[in-house]
């Protein structure tokens, strides 16, 4: 009798055991992957880093250049799609959190925005293609803004509604108390208070659209030259990492890491960033 | 009513002032509110829209193949017979190979961040899985196709051929030569990028059940495995599905990781060493070189199936979070 209990406790502990190390595996190599992947951009990507990438212009197959139409286009088109996309996120949210918390419409403005958050981006380029290319007749950096704010738009959405729902109702009630119309009650205190949050959101979708390439591949298209026009075709980085990392060409396979990196670098600085406001926001208020 | 002829002049003029005001605020109020109801409304508009502008686009293709598009697996510029079926099958598989690795790791990496690792250690590692989450897709299929790729044409292939592909009936799905690009390494690559996502939710639904139903469990002396298996998975059944989903869907729309790793092969092979094509990658590809109306329309036709299909695994993903959420709310 205590033989018979005693191994079936053995074995349910090694059958723990097991499961146990097993998960430790499955963790080891999710960060393996990261290591992997970090360690190969960084490594490949400095090496082939050179003043020039800032300064030069796209080059033809087997010749010397940079990637500074490509770095200028990406800067232009992202901070428009911001521009675009931030303020009507900001009041989508705000309409969530303020107006229609637990209205049918709420949720299925909530419940769109989330699918949105995450459909497929090609699926949004195709969009805009249909919407601006086909009909103005040429690909243009506008359209491609377009595509990125399509895609700023859920991520802020998403963080306006719920930072302004942590907001204390006491907050509200104290204000509109006074006698201060819903508006500035929403710009002057709701949105004081929730700042650290939305900005967060901001930063979250910037790092989101910076790498965002499958928008851009027929929107925005691509160009060889540097151009501030935004109704002219316009180079972005993450395509020009698609066209010449697909390419046979060695120097434009180094232009392609050293692009690569740059990304990389700036995504992962806008998500330390956009963690340390969050920390720094809640250790102010614990 | 005689009083009203008693109150000073000025007084009569505050009270009108705070009148004008209170009209003036509430219009305000107003206005505010209809900005912010359209641009609520607008978010709704863009996804309608985003459906609609693809079904239009894609009607010649619908029109001229009927049905048949869904099924025929043509697709010839030349002769501008296209059909839907290699990419569609293309998507799947790759889709549920990333799916076969990426959620039994998950949940790992779930159980390991939740139950397993000392307290020091969560922190940090689950901060570091979520950093691999941010990582653009691009770098992923960078990354792929020049350091996985040699890899897996050097090493997993031939291994692959030598040992499994001699199982009959398996092994058909492992034969083929070792380029390296291929339905198996861009199911892997995608499962590296879906990884982060999936367990994150896990993780997250994995904190929300009750500490003093685990710890009646573990003082009735079960082990953590089985508190895990019994308390904690059934406690979050519809949320784990739904954190699979989620996965899912991404992985389903994923167009960059898959573009470079794929091969851009419009062929049907059951091997899964062979070079393929998946929706999004067909459309990276081939979309600024279509030349006819017809090419065009067919791309954006996929594009409309590749929506209407993560549009139902997406709402599924939401509807099962929400069942969680609900359930718990309930408590």
């Amino acid at each position: 009798m205590s033989t018979t209990s005693e191994t079936l406790y053995r074995n349910r502990r090694i059958k723990n055991a097991i499961a146990l190390l097993l998960s430790g595996a499955a963790a080891l190599f999710g960060l393996f992957w990261l290591v992997w992947i970090l360690w190969t951009t960084l490594r490949t990507g400095i090496s082939a880093m050179k003043p020039g990438l800032f300064t030069q212009m796209t080059p033809p197959p087997g010749s010397d250049g940079g990637l500074a139409n490509a770095l200028f286009g990406s800067l232009v088109m992202s901070v428009v799609a911001i521009l675009i996309g931030a303020p009507i996120g900001v009041a989508a949210g705000t309409y969530l959190a303020e107006f229609a918390r637990k209205r049918p419409l709420g949720e299925a403005i909530r419940f769109v925005n989330d699918i949105l958050l995450s459909a497929p981006s090609i699926v949004l380029g195709l969009f805009v293609y249909t919407l601006v290319v086909h009909t103005t007749g040429h690909f243009s950096g506008w359209a491609g803004s377009l595509a990125l704010a399509l895609i700023v738009l859920p991520v802020v959405v998403r963080t306006t509604d719920e930072m302004l729902q942590l907001v204390p109702g006491q907050m509200r009630e104290a204000a509109l108390s006074l006698g201060v119309p819903q508006w500035k009650v929403t710009l002057q205190v709701l949105y004081r208070s929730a700042l650290p949050g939305i900005v967060t959101g901001i930063l979250l979708a910037l790092a989101r659209i910076s790498g965002e390439t499958a928008p851009l591949l027929f929107t925005a298209l691509n160009n060889q030259y540097w151009t501030a026009d935004m109704s002219q075709p316009m180079a972005s980085v993450p395509v020009v990492i698609f066209q010449y990392a697909m390419s046979p060409y060695d120097s434009w396979h180094a232009l392609a890491w050293a692009g690569a990196f740059v990304v990389t670098v700036f995504v992962l600085l806008m998500s330390l960033l956009s963690r340390a406001i969050l920390l720094r926001n809640k250790a102010r208020h614990d | 009513m005689s009083q009203a002829g008693a109150i000073p002049s000025t007084m009569t003029v505050a009270v009108g002032h705070a009148n004008r005001r209170n009209t003036r605020d509430a219009r305000a109020d107003g206005c505010f509110r209809w900005i912010v109801a359209a641009a609520g409304l607008f978010v709704l508009i863009a996804l309608l829209g985003a459906a609609l502008s693809m079904l239009w686009g894609g009607r010649e293709a619908f029109g001229t193949f009927g049905f048949g598009f869904l099924w025929s697996t043509d697709w010839d510029a030349v002769n501008h017979k296209f059909g839907a079926m290699v990419p569609i099958y293309g998507t799947l598989v790759t889709a549920l190979i990333a799916m076969l690795i990426a959620v039994p790791v998950s949940f790992g990496i779930a159980l390991f961040l939740t139950e397993v690792a000392p307290n020091w250690l969560r922190g940090p590692v689950a901060a570091a899985i979520e950093l691999l989450a941010g990582i653009p897709s691009i770098i992923y299929g960078m990354w792929g196709l020049f350091v996985f790729v040699p890899v897996m044409g050097e090493y997993v292939t031939p291994w692959l051929n030598d040992h499994i592909g001699r199982i009959p009936g398996l092994g058909a799905l492992f034969t083929g030569p070792p380029l390296g690009i291929g339905m198996l390494t861009a199911g892997i690559v995608l499962a590296i990028m879906v990884i982060p996502f999936i367990s994150s939710v896990m993780r997250e639904v994995f904190l929300t059940v009750p500490m003093r139903l685990k710890e009646s469990a573990y003082a009735l002396g079960s082990t953590t495995t089985e508190v895990v298996w019994d308390i904690v998975l059934p406690y979050t059944r519809s949320a784990v599905i739904g954190g699979v989903f989620l996965g899912l869907g991404r992985a389903l729309g994923e167009t960059m990781a898959v573009t470079f790793v794929l091969g851009n092969a419009h062929q049907l092979t059951a091997s899964l060493l062979m070079p393929g094509n998946s929706i999004a990658a067909t459309i990276a590809n081939e979309f600024t070189e279509a030349d006819s109306d017809i090419y065009r329309s067919s791309l954006v036709a996929l594009g409309f199936l590749l929506f209407v299909v993560t549009f139902f695994v997406l709402a599924g993903a939401k509807w099962m979070l929400r069942r969680m959420a609900r359930q718990e709310g309930e408590k």
